[in-house]
């Protein structure tokens, strides 16, 4: 029964005892050393928080970059085709001009020559109307030497008139 | 590696202490033995009590068939006021045969209890129960080999947890470095394991300091009572001490208690009238038994095994043969080894009932 049975001494020491470690340690160790530990487990908090801003920013930065990068392709596209046109286009104004260039040159050559040939057919009629005549003159005049000869080319004349 | 060789020196640290203990154990059995004399029978019981309880003097070991022992100042109110000796006036007497005459009271140590005896008389006489007819307990606050164990545990507690608390102020980041190392994770197990889940996320930071000093206190003094050099000074297994603690758990959950937690007591929300009626005394009787049973539990626990390891060491002298001490060593060793992993499941249980009993107290009503 007696090891039941609580001592007073020992209840009073333990009283005073536990209830001075309490506040001791209350002060001295509790409060510092859950302090700190809450302390880092906030910390740790606020930089796994602001690395997980961290990437979502880089992840937006990303989809920045990528957005620029698609908008430069296209202008670059856009330019591309642009200057294509528009080679394409100078190559045919070019080709048109030159062409039309080449037949107006053409038509002034045909004119030319057209005007050549005829200035010429016309030499070339003078001229041989000229020799025409001189060798008419000359036939004439030798065919008209002789009398027979100047009644057969009369008939002959005659004929032809006829068949005309 | 290093995890491995943790373990293993853990492991061998945890034998160690438990075949000392045995060792002790069994030393301890031997020296009553002799000190009954040849006359008397070894009495189990007698040897096993006197180890259990409490003590003035702490007494070390036996040197040429003479206990060494240190003293401890025995402090006594008595009628002419206060009266102070050293306990090795008694002469390791605790039958009674040694009285110690102090400022005009005649003083003796009955089985570790101080008796003043009444005046007239100049020694004790003893009833047919071997209580003293002819004396009386004066008021008695010596410090008796428990409260040295008191002493020295709340002295080694506030070493280390101050030496711990400091580490945190010299690194940058709250870093725990050296014993704060150690220490922290248990701290932070008594909080994350036992303070926030039974209390709730909302109002556990105010018992923390109550839960963490009994879990450290009571852990402390159940290894305190496994060290043979202490000759198992059995503080955390002595009623006064977990009376205080469960008594004080008693008056932090009555103070804290909410209306929701007096509703549940005195009108059970819920229930039909008659029920109500029925469950008051009930629930009434449950605000006792509660701390009771928290006061009861470690001290049986803890005691329990203090007996357990000394009642196998007595069988070798019950039989009177050394062929039984392989037997009672093996055992006590076993024991021993349940007995290290007990001192910190029985502070783990009393820290978490009481944490429960705060919980209960202050959870608010939900519908």
């Amino acid at each position: 029964m007696d090891l039941v049975t609580p001592g007073f001494g020992l209840v009073f020491w333990t009283i005073i005892t536990f209830l001075f470690l309490l506040f001791i340690l209350r002060k001295f160790a509790w409060k510092p050393i859950l302090g700190a530990v809450s302390d880092r487990e906030a910390s740790i908090k606020d930089a796994l928080a602001s690395a997980e801003e961290a990437k979502k920013e880089m992840a937006s930065l990303q989809a920045d970059n990528q957005k620029l990068l698609q908008e430069a392709r296209a202008e670059r596209e856009s330019m591309l085709k642009e200057a294509r046109e528009m080679k394409a286009k100078m190559i045919g104004d070019a080709k048109g001009e030159a062409k039309a260039e080449a037949e107006k040159m053409i038509i002034q050559a045909q004119a030319a020559i057209d005007a050549e040939r005829k200035s010429a057919i016309a030499d070339l009629k003078g001229q041989v109307a000229a020799l025409s005549v001189e060798i008419a003159e000359k036939v004439v005049k030798s065919e008209l030497s002789d009398k027979k000869k100047q009644l057969g080319l009369v008939d002959e004349m005659l004929g032809q008139a006829t068949l005309n | 590696m290093v995890n491995v060789l943790q373990v293993n020196s853990l492991k061998s640290l945890f034998l160690g202490l438990a075949i000392f203990f045995s060792i002790s154990a069994f030393a301890t059995a031997e020296n009553t033995l002799k000190d009954s004399g040849d006359d008397k029978s070894f009495d189990p019981k007698e040897m096993i009590m006197h180890h259990v309880k409490d003590a003035y003097g702490f007494h070390l070991w036996d040197w040429d068939n003479h206990p060494v022992s240190i003293p401890l100042p025995v402090i006594l109110w008595t009628d002419n006021g206060l009266t102070t000796f050293s306990s090795s006036e008694f002469h390791h007497d605790y039958h009674g045969e040694v009285v110690v005459e102090k400022n005009g009271g005649k003083f003796i140590n009955l089985h570790e209890k101080v008796y003043q005896l009444d005046a007239g008389a100049s020694t004790v006489a003893l009833d047919d129960e071997g209580h003293p007819k002819n004396a009386h307990i004066p008021i008695d606050i010596s410090i008796t080999r428990n409260v040295l164990m008191l002493f020295i545990s709340a002295l080694l507690l506030i070493l280390l947890f101050t030496a711990a608390a400091r580490r945190y102020k010299k690194s940058e980041n709250n870093v725990p470095t050296g014993i704060a190392g150690f220490l922290e994770p248990l701290v932070v197990f008594v909080r994350d394991e036992i303070g926030i889940p039974m209390i709730g996320e909302k109002k556990y930071k105010r018992f923390m300091p109550y839960l963490l000093t009994v879990f450290f206190f009571i852990w402390v003094n159940n290894i305190f009572g496994l060290i043979p050099i202490f000759n198992g000074a059995n503080l955390s297994g002595n009623i006064a001490f977990t009376m205080v603690l469960a008594v004080i758990t008693f008056i932090i959950t009555t103070l804290s208690g909410n209306a929701n937690y007096w509703k549940h007591i005195f009108w059970m929300p819920g229930v039909p009238v008659p029920m109500k009626i029925f469950l008051m005394p009930i629930e009434i009787i449950g605000m006792f038994v509660k701390p009771i049973s928290l006061m009861i539990r470690l001290f049986a626990n803890i005691t329990a095994g203090h007996i357990i390891v000394l009642a196998l060491m007595s069988l070798i002298f019950v039989f009177k043969t050394v062929a039984v001490a392989p037997v009672s060593v093996a055992f006590s060793l076993f024991i021993g080894v349940i007995e290290i992993i007990v001192t910190a499941i029985q502070a783990y249980i009393f820290t978490v009932l009481s944490a429960l009993y705060f919980g209960m107290a202050t959870e608010e009503a939900h519908h």
